[in-house]
């Protein structure tokens, strides 16, 4: 199939019509709205829902009841809207019901801007709701990778019966790229006979997150961490950029902070300072491994966010004291530059800053 | 090789559509592209600007901070992007609204009266297209044929439209052809 | 020489952010002239919703909170309960108010907060870029209803008024517009009404603006109060729907 260009919110809108999310609920938010518009005109067409709610507090709670009836459902939002369905993601995530979650990052916190961040980093890896539990994060850097990683969303969201979200900065859902969209093939799903389908012939299913008897709650947590533990064998992905060779700097990266430290690292080649990239493609479960492994052969890791400071912390547990680890940030919607990734990674190769 | 475009003006002169215009034609070239709005409080009214880049390797940063070229409707925009351009890049200057030329001498500059042309050919609303040909023109960035045929495609549903970009990007290609040998 | 047109106390001095057209500013002007002349202006504290007008501090020379998106009736509860001697006024449009603020202004106006409610219906979604409101008419194209707004989908336009009326709790409510003189001269009558109540803490007091937003209806200002006038007038009648039997001065201090 040629290649067409689409903005991200458009392509994320498309592709997950093609993975089967044909159940869509949301409320508008900036920079992101331009996902509903594109559905309300395109769920008709291929006999889905698109359906206006009042508030992103509901709109969660819609996703419970359809993922809870057995259906592939999604929605999409930004930071403001994100933080008020913690409540029911958290339901979600206590009831192991599968559903995806786009969250197209703006600047924060409380009303903040319409510019793109990454200050949800906290919010998304680490429950970000109440009581305990994880939700699988997913960051693309590109709108072509955007595209394909929602089948994959959908897929690892039935498959392990937790929320899955989709992290991207505000950029990536306004840029336009060139995609392609390609059909994924992924092994079979256990049914979903769980679901709350009507009892004829079984017993009848119950959706629940109750547990007054302390014996059954500890249950389901230590069921839930044994699932957050699988994720963290099998599902960790990242991608590597010019780090087969020793380093002076390994940078962290994730998102479209990451193309800029790529451009970043080019410059300072040019420079004789060889640099690489390890950019987390999943954030929970975070790239420790590989993070440890290349930090050896690097001198410093420079963790560089939109944000003033919160992968950062990830990355220093990953290499324990092994390495220094240090930070760039900007935040605020400023985006760091190429120039700037390039002056930090000199002043801390100067020991500079420290 | 790299080449970075910010087109920009008020809102409402077009320079969105323009920069998608020549985003889709760089693609359809087999380039790597990347389009990039500016987007904000100010939809309407205020200044917009977008960012094309293409390229022959994939696009690391698309936040550019240096762009190579720039293509300005108006004053406002005159005075925030030319500064910032690489020296040796082009800025196309729409003299029609704009009577400043960036101070620098380091980058060349094409004055096009993008209003007045458009306006001869039959609407004003179509400098944008003026100002997309002349750089096209002036920099051979891709092919002016390839952006007729892409204009064609883009104003499918407006189909009386098609004319009138086209008389404009041709009009506007011929400006920038002839300033392409001396501009400075 | 008698000045006959000066800004308002009550307004600030910077220009506002709105489109051509856009009824915003007039009712903003009509707030600062009622508050100007019950003298209110050092007592008044106004509430900021999220919308197009969200940078309504900024237009005032009064203080201001801004709260989160539908919340601004439980920040206006906040304050009136700490302060009951404040004037205290949220400014809500219809996402803001009838969408995700449902509940926050239900309750207010059923626990009669006495504060003063000024509601903005333009029947879009302004600041998004012209989504579906509770409030979008039958038919009416917006963004997220491309094929105009289906009630057999998505139900009917909410008429808040109505709606509020019907709560027990005794309140002053009506439903004004500000698209023509006389229109302005009733709706500054009803939104003085309004403060007085409060000001005497009779009770909890709530006045609709029928307002235009050109940019999203993709209408010139002209047609925009044409087609409010044909369109929502009929559906959201002008008048008043709820008055507290009291006394002005009553309850003064
Ligand atoms: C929790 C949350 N969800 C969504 C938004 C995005 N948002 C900003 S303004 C707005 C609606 C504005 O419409 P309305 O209240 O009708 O006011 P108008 O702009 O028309 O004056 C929305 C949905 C937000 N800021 N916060
Ligand atoms: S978008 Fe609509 S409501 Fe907002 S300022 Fe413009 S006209 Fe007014």
């Amino acid at each position: 199939m040629a290649k067409i260009l689409m903005k991200g919110n458009e392509a994320i809108a498309e592709s997950a019509v093609r993975a089967g999310g044909l159940l869509y609920f949301g409320y508008p938010i900036t920079p992101q709205s331009e996902i509903a518009e594109y559905l309300a005109h395109r769920m008709p067409e291929v006999g889905g829902v698109f359906l206006q709610i009042e508030s992103e507090v509901a709109v969660a709670n819609v996703l419970y009841g359809a993922a809870g009836a057995g259906a592939r459902v999604w929605t999409s939002s930004s930071s403001p809207g994100i933080s008020l369905m913690m409540e029911a993601v958290s339901y979600i995530a206590a009831a192991e019901l599968p559903c995806v979650i786009v969250n197209i990052v703006r600047c924060g916190p409380g009303l903040g801007g319409i510019l793109p961040s990454q200050g949800d980093y906290f919010q998304a890896v680490k429950g970000g709701g109440h009581g305990d539990y994880r939700c699988l994060v997913l960051a693309p850097c590109s709108v072509q990778e955007a595209v394909d990683l929602m089948p994959l969303a959908f897929d690892r969201a039935d498959r392990y019966r937790n929320p899955v979200i989709v992290i991207g900065d505000g950029m990536i859902g306004q840029m336009m790229e060139p995609v392609e969209f390609t059909e994924q093939q992924f092994p079979p799903l256990p049914p979903k006979d769980w679901a709350t389908t009507g009892c004829q012939g079984r017993k009848p299913n119950v959706i629940n997150s109750l547990y007054l008897d302390p014996v059954e709650e500890e249950k389901l947590n230590f069921k839930l961490a044994a699932k957050y533990e699988q994720m963290k064998k099998n599902e960790v992905r990242y991608e590597k950029f010019r780090t087969d060779r020793e380093l002076e700097c390994l940078l962290v990266a994730y998102g479209t902070t990451a193309r800029v430290c790529k451009t970043a690292i080019q410059r300072l080649d040019d420079e004789g300072i060889p640099t690489g990239l390890l950019r987390p493609i999943t954030l929970f479960p975070f790239p420790e491994e590989a993070i440890y492994e290349l930090s050896q052969r690097a001198r410093f890791l420079l963790s560089v966010e939109m944000s003033t400071g919160q992968m950062v912390e990830d990355v220093r547990l990953a290499v324990g004291r092994s390495k220094p680890v240090y930070f760039y940030g900007r935040a605020g919607g400023m985006v760091p530059s190429p120039e700037e990734v390039v002056d930090a990674v000199k002043r801390y190769l100067a020991g500079g800053d420290r | 090789m790299q080449i970075e475009t910010v087109f920009a003006g008020f809102g409402g002169q077009g320079v969105m559509l323009a920069g998608r215009v020549l985003a889709e034609v760089g693609m359809k070239l087999g380039k790597e592209v990347v389009w990039l709005p500016s987007y904000g409080p100010e939809m309407r009214g205020g200044t917009a600007n977008c960012v094309v880049i293409i390229a022959d390797e994939p696009i690391a940063s698309p936040i550019i901070a240096h762009p190579r070229d720039t293509v300005v409707m108006n004053r406002p925009s005159l005075e925030k992007f030319c500064p910032a351009q690489k020296p040796g890049g082009y800025a196309i200057v729409n003299s029609s609204l704009i009577n400043i030329r960036p101070d620098r001498d380091d980058i060349r500059v094409v004055e096009v009266p993008a209003n007045e042309v458009a306006i001869e050919a039959g609407s004003g609303k179509a400098a944008n297209m003026v100002m997309l040909g002349a750089y096209v023109g002036v920099t051979g960035i891709v092919p002016v044929e390839a952006v007729i045929e892409q204009i064609k495609e883009e104003f499918q549903a407006k189909a009386k439209l098609i004319p009138l970009n086209i008389t404009c990007v041709e009009r506007g290609y011929d400006i920038g052809r002839a300033a392409a040998g001396y501009c400075v | 020489m008698k000045v006959i047109f000066r800004r308002p106390e009550s307004l600030s001095v910077t220009p506002t952010h709105y489109c051509p057209g856009c009824t915003h500013g007039i009712i903003h002007r009509l707030i600062a002239e009622v508050i100007d002349e019950l003298g209110l202006r050092e007592k008044a504290v106004g509430i900021a919703p999220v919308g197009c007008s969200v940078l309504a501090f900024n237009y005032f020379n009064f203080d201001f909170q801004q709260a989160a998106h539908g919340r601004a009736p439980a920040v206006a509860t906040g304050i009136k309960r700490a302060r009951p001697d404040l004037i205290v006024f949220t400014y809500q449009g219809d996402g803001d108010l009838a969408s995700i603020g449902m509940s926050e202004i239900i309750h207010a106006a059923n626990r009669g907060e006495k504060f003063t409610v000024v509601f903005i219906n333009n029947a879009i979604y302004g600041m998004t870029g012209g989504q579906m409101a509770p409030t979008t008419m039958p038919g009416q194209v917006t963004t997220t209803s491309p094929r105009g707004r289906d009630v057999n989908d998505v139900g009917y336009p909410i008429r808040m008024c109505e709606l509020l009326s019907s709560l027990r709790t005794p309140a002053f409510i009506e439903r004004v517009a500000v698209h023509n003189p006389k229109q302005v001269i009733n709706a500054r009558r009803a939104l003085k009404q309004a403060f007085i109540y409060q000001r005497d803490r009779v009770c909890f007091t709530f006045v609709e603006f029928l307002s235009t937003c050109p940019t999203n209806w993709g209408m010139s200002p002209v047609q925009a109060t044409r087609w409010l006038e044909e369109n929502m007038m009929p559906y959201y009648p002008v008048k008043n729907f709820k008055t507290p039997e009291f006394t002005e001065g009553q309850n003064a201090d």
